[in-house]
């Protein structure tokens, strides 16, 4: 197996807060191989996009970050120098953000902040950026790309913005993408083009794409394979397939059946749903943090849960000796 | 941009045409001028002669129009002390008030910009703190005091800079330095204010993720829509340096039209002191439409309004 382009191990996020340390990150370990997808699925506040922001280095100052071991094409991000640091963002690993409408700068065109890390990374001319963002803006599907270029952000819808920050990533050809929910906060018709897209410029590229969402639809389309994150730990991981026929963790069961299927979701008949809450992460937690919600919970949940591997790369976090059966009345 | 200055153009004139207005009435509602003019003790018979001759007994806004009129044309009518026009008058003192606010503007903007950015980076930390401190001592300390002080310090016991007069670009150092000082800290904390929002705004967290080293991040970023507001702010602070440079004309014995506006007051010379105000207030209509423009240009939102 050839050198992952990400490799994390045990990352670990800590945020000061008013009332203690928020542990927003606890333990999550991710690899992914060039030219694979992985997408890390998890509600609001598991830590997803603060694992994506911690690999860019781009946490808030407060932030405290540990890891055993994080490391990018071989290169250690732990020990990096702040310059070694700036010379991959933007140039080898890019990221896209959740928010469209905020993550462009609204003082200068798109055609600058677009050519901006191509001329910064040294990759060519002033011509050839400008060439490259006009064939770029027209691949992420944006019609007269040309004109686009002396337009400023605010001439421009949401779904426009998301595809220039797509294309902005996507400049200086990088090895590694992570996108943090890049469809939240668009319509969603909008949302199945952009990550259509986005799994599009991946194949046809061979980047590594980290894609973290919340929308297990997405993620059955587009990913190799999943990290399913719970209060800041990921609980299960896999190849998509396996994941999705086998789940191991009563969470990714839980998830699964919230997902409505066409055709085979029954008419009036609930989808699943999760009870009770997300605990709070202020403070530590010992044990499965998902045992309030489980249930299947039983004693050993108490104590720190092992990681119990499976053949292909299968990984999950829980006692359960067996696979988790759907909860749902009928099951498809 | 074109559509937009065109308009401002427009709107700009309109507000002049008001103010001349208003420039006008000031001095007729504070007190009768053929009164003042003859003097207290003058006779009935005087006063009478006098409001013929200046044309003040005709209705108001006829004396307005034709007032205006003339001023157009660059006729702010003859002093009643010098044997000169105000135009004339304000013309050779103008120089030295510009100057004087030109220097002071860009001491305050040396001063405050780099403090402010410097203080919004560093916030909550004992930089931050000393600029806060400075930027408290420069508001809470008369500019005339401050003036004198520096007389004292560097005129008198140090014999570095000469104390009075206009004759030399030396003479206009410590005057431009206590303008400037005191204009300063409202800059600085309009731009240190604008720094610490624009920094955590998410685009300069994508300028981070393009791998760009911080100085471009602070200042091509950051600081392009920080500025805005200060922008607006100098204008209006180089309009109060022209205005308050009565003061520190009078306390460094400047030939200015601020020393200028000082006699006039103290002589009843009211064609000069109307002429000063006008073209006071003209500066503010100036100033404002150059930062109207001037913000259009860093900011494209604002073109469209």
């Amino acid at each position: 197996m050839s050198t992952p382009v990400l490799d994390v191990r045990h990352l670990a996020v800590q945020i000061p807060v008013a009332d203690g340390v928020l542990h927003a990150v606890r333990d999550v370990s991710l690899t992914v191989a060039p030219g694979e997808t992985l997408c890390v699925v998890g509600e609001s506040g598991c830590g997803k996009s603060l694992t994506s922001l911690a690999v860019m280095g781009l946490l808030p100052s407060t932030a405290r970050r540990t890891a055993e071991r994080m490391s990018f094409a071989g290169e250690d991000l732990l020990t990096i120098t702040p310059s070694r640091l700036r010379a991959l963002r933007g140039n080898r690993m890019a990221m896209i953000f959740q928010e469209p409408m905020t993550s462009l700068n609204p003082a200068w065109t798109i055609g600058d902040q677009l050519t901006e890390p191509f001329l910064r990374h040294g990759k060519g001319s002033r011509r050839q950026a400008v060439d490259r963002a006009v064939q770029l803006l027209e691949r992420v599907g944006i019609a007269a790309a040309g004109r686009r270029l002396v337009q400023y952000p605010h001439e421009l819808s949401g779904g426009l913005r998301q595809r220039v920050m797509i294309a902005m990533a996507l400049m200086c050809g990088p090895d590694l993408i992570l996108a943090d929910e890049p469809t939240t906060a668009l319509d969603v018709t909008i949302q199945a083009e952009i990550l259509h897209l986005l799994a599009e410029l991946q194949r046809e590229m061979g980047m590594g794409l980290l894609l973290v969402t919340h929308d297990l639809g997405i993620v059955a389309r587009v990913a190799h394979r999943v990290a399913v994150m719970y209060a800041g730990e990921v609980v299960e991981s896999g190849p998509t397939v396996t994941v999705f026929n086998d789940p191991r963790h009563p969470y990714t069961r839980g998830l699964i059946d919230c997902i409505p299927i066409p055709a085979r979701s029954r008419p009036g008949v609930p989808l699943g749903t999760i009870p009770g809450l997300v605990p709070n992460l202020v403070g530590g937690i010992e044990g499965c943090a998902f045992r309030e919600r489980c249930a299947f919970a039983t004693a050993p949940c108490t104590r720190t849960v092992p990681v119990s591997h499976g053949g292909d790369g299968h990984a999950w976090r829980c006692v359960l000796p067996e696979g988790v059966p759907s909860l749902l009345e009928n099951p498809a | 941009m074109l559509r937009f200055t065109l308009r401002r153009l427009v709107l700009a004139a309109l507000v002049g045409i008001a103010v001349s207005f208003i420039a006008f009435m000031l001095l007729r509602v504070s007190g009768d001028l053929a009164i003042a003019l003859a003097g207290e003790d003058a006779s009935p018979a005087d006063v009478e002669r006098i409001r013929q001759e200046y044309g003040l007994n005709r209705p108001i806004i006829v004396q307005y129009g034709e007032w205006l009129w003339r001023a157009l044309r660059g006729d702010l009518g003859r002093s009643l002390f010098y044997p000169e026009s105000v135009a004339n008058l304000i013309l050779t003192r103008l120089p030295v008030t510009l100057s004087l606010a030109g220097m002071g503007l860009v001491v305050a903007i040396v001063i405050a910009l780099p403090l402010g950015i410097v203080a919004a980076l560093r916030r909550n930390t004992w930089v931050d703190r000393t600029a806060l401190g400075i930027a408290v001592i420069g508001q809470a300390m008369p500019n005339f005091w401050f003036g004198l002080l520096m007389i004292f310090v560097f005129g008198l016991a140090l014999g570095w800079l000469p104390i009075s007069g206009s004759d030399s670009f030396a003479h206009f150092i410590m005057p431009a330095i206590t303008l400037g000082w005191f204009s300063a800290p409202v800059l600085m904390r309009l731009t240190r204010g604008g720094m610490v929002e624009v920094m955590t705004s998410d685009y300069i967290r994508t300028a981070h993720a393009k791998g760009l080293p911080a100085r471009v991040v602070v200042l091509k970023h950051a600081l392009r829509n920080a500025i805005v507001p200060v922008v607006a702010l100098c204008s209006v602070q180089f309009g109060n340096m022209l205005s308050g440079s009565v003061v520190i004309e009078t306390v460094f014995a400047l030939q200015g039209i601020g020393y200028l506006a000082w006699e006039a007051i103290s002589r009843r010379d009211f064609p000069v002191v109307q002429g000063i105000l006008l073209l006071v207030a003209l500066f503010y209509v100036v100033l404002t439409l150059l930062a109207d423009i001037a913000n259009a240009w860093l900011d494209p939102r604002i073109r469209r309004g």
